[in-house]
């Protein structure tokens, strides 16, 4: 039992606990930060799991943007300024059977298949050099896919969230 | 070190479900993305694990970050038609919103 495994067990029942707090929770905005610990820890993951750059872009991309808009749109879809926004229930039974099923299977599956152990020299990190040859050269078109998406995207959201009409009741 | 790909993969499965519980259960929009943010996290997770039984490949880890910006795009779009829902119905709530037009 070395530091390593401490730790990589620690970030997995911190991402656990924080996912399955989620569950229960009633406030949203506790919800959003149950959320992002679960989010970081699977960032200290994935850094055990030899993937620093998944890592890195998952810290960015979740604690310094997703959070970040998923929390002002908390507080621009409440009702009551200064009153946390609590929120109900419903199909809590058939929501739970399913989520309990599908865990199951997912068990199941994943015990009864015997999975390629990994290569038996100690794995290293990935170098950032090799990620950013790949960008350049073998996943070229999704990279360039994925930067008109996120032009897309932002284009789309900015015109969806701009026009205002209410209601006519 | 390695870890037996099994705990990410229990971990993965545990993530998912309870992604799915919050999609199903939780009676607000925003609550609703968390859910699908969670499940594609939990993709991630299984990505990145078995990338790790290939060290000689980068394809898992960049079809890890390919997740992580298409997440990004629907976590803006989302909240945008949440919003914009909200300026419309004055209501969070998914069952509430139930016509087309006006």
């Amino acid at each position: 039992m070395n530091l390593t495994s401490i730790l990589f067990y620690a970030f997995e029942a911190l991402a656990a606990l924080s996912s399955i707090a989620l569950i229960f929770v009633r406030n949203v905005f506790h919800g959003a930060l149950l959320l992002i610990t679960c989010l970081l820890a699977l960032a200290g993951i994935y850094i055990i799991a030899f993937a620093e750059f998944v890592a890195v872009t998952q810290i960015l991309v979740y604690a310094g943007g997703i959070l970040v808009v998923i929390i002002f749109g908390i507080m621009l879809t409440t009702k009551l300024a200064g009153k946390p926004l609590m929120i109900e229930h419903i199909y809590g039974f058939s929501g739970t059977l399913a989520g309990i099923l599908f865990f199951a299977l997912f068990v199941y599956y994943i015990s009864t298949e015997s999975f390629k152990s990994g290569p038996s020299t100690a794995g290293s990190l990935t170098e950032i050099n090799t990620i950013g040859v790949g960008l350049m050269t073998e996943f070229v078109l999704p990279f360039e896919v994925a930067g008109i998406l996120l032009l897309i995207a932002l284009i789309g959201a900015a015109i969806i969230a701009s026009s205002t009409n209410a209601k006519k009741t | 070190m390695m870890f037996p790909i099994e705990h990410f993969l229990y971990l993965g499965a545990l993530l998912f479900s309870i992604g799915l519980v919050v999609v199903i259960t939780k009676k607000n929009m925003i609550m609703v993305l968390l859910g699908i943010e969670l499940m594609l996290n939990a993709s991630n997770l299984n990505l990145v694990a078995f990338n790790q039984l290939y060290p000689e490949g980068i394809n898992g880890q960049m079809f890890a970050l390919f997740v992580i910006i298409v997440a990004v795009c629907e976590a803006a779009v989302g909240l945008a038609i949440v919003i914009q829902v909200y300026h419309y119905y004055h209501t969070s709530v998914p069952g509430e919103v139930n016509d087309l037009s006006d």
